[in-house]
């Protein structure tokens, strides 16, 4: 055995050479901080670290299962999330089925660069976009707001009610052309054949988009949304957080902003780890069932 | 021959109304997506052309009202997003090469067969993609290591991306022949040399991909910057934005008779749409002539890790 791997080392050093950056940069990025999750179970102190420490046990995981916060955070993420999928899944499938139907290849291609063209927007302008575009005062919808009514509306970041049509609708904005990219490249290699011998038959172009083009891209369709399952309670940190105010906390207080608050604001290192780690042990949960479950319904596997 | 002539006609079979109907709501809709991207995109550019009184009192629709280059020279007074810009510039390109050269490192021995280790390693770095210490344990990493507050607290902790290095490894199984690896081996090619003077060559298109992926990354990444850096001289651009944007601070030194209280305003709010149009930019100019670059990207991307 010793021997053996004496061998492989001594025939495949070259490539251990040129892994040596990229296993350090994993060891010490990524999987340290692996290790790192126990201070989860102790009392964090500068002094003692994440080793030394006074091991407390599941007592920061039960002191936020008990919080009023638990069940508003968990819900807020789901919520959002759930949310955010179904209008991020619906609306490039749309968007590519209309725009595979128009025969103009230069419309075509017109309208898929420009409508791509958001994606690169950073988060913080797309949300420096959004205030100024959604300004009560200066902005687009004030300004058309005040010529309808007369009056100035109210501030829409205020209002409890608007976080998440905010969150989702940008991100729609910003990506469902980035994101029928791919159904767009699927559609492309439907046979033609089956549209003239459908067409011959008497189909209607409707008719064809429900019959030929959509179960064409299905597949495509089954593995993204698989895919999206496993990370439903996993809602990203950053635009949320540009997007959150007092006034809003209600509904825009996700597990990943409230990570940041108590670890990083309030300094309470292993409350926040706690939560943290509890987030991503679900995660993990979701992406193995749900790929043993596509394994099973789909015969697709993510790895 | 009959029947070649029987296809032709079918191809030419006329439309029926119903689709040519359909075909034009097809084309209006997309015509109406394709305003809903652009109207707000119009509004922002037209309003950083216009007179900040006009933005302020709210005139601005969708063409300059009053074409003015005020809000622009107010911007090129505006020294911390000047020196953002410099910033960001500074950590897109050394981050970019550092990425890449790093990502090269990782795909190749895992893209060839003859190596031992590669399961292993393969599945090293897919499992940091499903489980990580999350974000507090990563800033006490950071602390530790006494990065906080230097540029390597932006560059390091994201230097190498598992999905990036996923569709190289891909690119590289897929578009070079297994064989020349093997002849390449037989006729005592070091991996080394196989390498440089076989890989690089051909794995052009996914460099440029992945060059790409990294870049736009630095240049939009606010949050690293945001978790690790005090010393605004080291602040990325986003940071400044999100100053200016999101929290509305403005530095009202740079308007010239600062007395007035309303054109304060009126200039700080036309600011704002200048600004956007600046830190957007460089990325738009330059996205329609490599976008088929990214779109390769996805599709490459799309083969399953």
């Amino acid at each position: 055995m010793l021997q053996k791997i004496k061998r492989a080392l001594k025939r495949d050093w070259q490539y251990w050479l040129f892994l040596a950056l990229p296993l350090a940069y994993l060891i010490i990025f990524a999987y340290y901080p692996m290790l790192g999750v126990q201070i989860a179970f102790r009392d964090f102190t500068a002094k003692g670290g994440i080793w030394n420490s006074k091991w407390v046990g599941v007592k920061h995981f039960l002191k936020f299962f008990e919080s009023y916060q638990f069940k508003r955070v968990i819900s807020n993420t789901f919520i959002l999330s759930v949310y955010g999928q179904i209008m991020a899944t619906m609306i490039p499938v749309i968007f590519a089925l209309l725009l595979n139907c128009v025969e103009n290849e230069r419309y075509k291609k017109v309208v898929q660069t420009i409508v791509t063209l958001p994606h690169f927007i950073s988060v913080v302008v797309l949300v420096g976009i959004l205030r100024q575009i959604f300004n009560s005062r200066v902005g687009l919808y004030g300004v058309a707001y005040e010529a309808l009514t007369g009056q100035y509306p109210v501030d829409i970041f205020g209002l409890t009610g608007s976080f998440r049509h905010l969150h989702v609708w940008s991100g729609i904005w910003q990506n469902f052309g980035w994101n029928a990219i791919i159904y767009i490249a699927a559609l492309s290699g439907v046979d033609t054949n089956l549209h003239e011998a459908a067409r011959i038959d008497g189909a209607s172009r409707l008719q064809r988009v429900r019959h030929i083009d959509l179960p064409h891209i299905k597949p495509t369709i089954i593995i993204l949304v698989i895919m999206n399952i496993g990370h439903i309670m996993s809602v990203g940190f950053e635009k949320a957080f540009l997007l959150q105010n007092d006034l809003n906390k209600q509904t825009s207080e996700l597990i990943s902003t409230y990570v940041y608050q108590m670890g990083l604001v309030n300094s309470d290192y292993s409350y926040a780890t706690a939560i943290g780690l509890f987030n991503s042990v679900i995660n993990l949960i979701l992406v193995l069932v749900t790929n043993k479950v596509s394994q099973h319904v789909s015969e697709t596997s993510l790895w | 021959m009959k029947q070649i002539e029987k296809f032709n006609a079918n191809k030419k079979m006329k439309k029926s109304s119903s689709d040519r109907i359909f075909l034009n709501i097809c084309t209006v809709v997309l015509a109406l997506l394709m305003l809903i991207v652009l109207i707000p995109l119009l509004n922002i550019v037209a309003s950083s052309f216009s007179d900040p009184k006009a933005v302020s009192s709210g005139k601005v629709w969708l063409f300059p009202v009053d074409f003015s280059l005020k809000s622009y020279k107010n911007v090129l007074k505006y020294d911390s997003v000047w020196l953002g810009y410099r910033n960001t510039i500074f950590y897109t390109f050394v981050g970019t090469v550092m990425n890449v050269i790093v990502t090269l490192l990782c795909a190749f021995p895992l893209s060839q067969h003859s190596f031992a280790g590669r399961k292993f390693v393969n599945k090293l770095l897919f499992f940091t993609m499903i489980f990580s210490g999350g974000m507090i344990p990563g800033y006490l990493l950071v602390k530790q290591l006494k990065m906080l507050n230097s540029i390597w607290a932006v560059l390091l902790p994201g230097l190498m991306s598992a999905y990036n290095v996923i569709i190289t490894r891909n690119y590289i199984e897929t578009n070079i022949p297994r064989e020349l690896e093997e002849a390449a081996r037989v006729d005592g090619c070091s991996p080394a040399k196989y390498f440089t003077n076989f890989v690089l060559p051909l794995s052009k298109s996914i460099i440029a991909v992945i060059t790409m992926y990294y870049a736009v990354g630095h240049w939009n990444s606010y949050f690293n910057a945001f978790l690790y850096l005090n010393d605004r001289d080291l602040y990325p651009l986003q940071l400044f934005l999100r100053d200016i944007l999101v929290n509305s601070k403005f530095d009202s030194s740079i308007i010239d008779d600062p007395e007035m209280a309303q054109v304060v305003q009126a200039q700080a709010d036309a600011l704002k749409y200048s600004i956007i149009v600046i830190a957007t930019l460089p990325l738009m100019c330059v996205y329609p002539l490599v976008q088929k670059h990214f779109v390769k990207g996805v599709m490459i991307g799309s083969v399953k890790g």
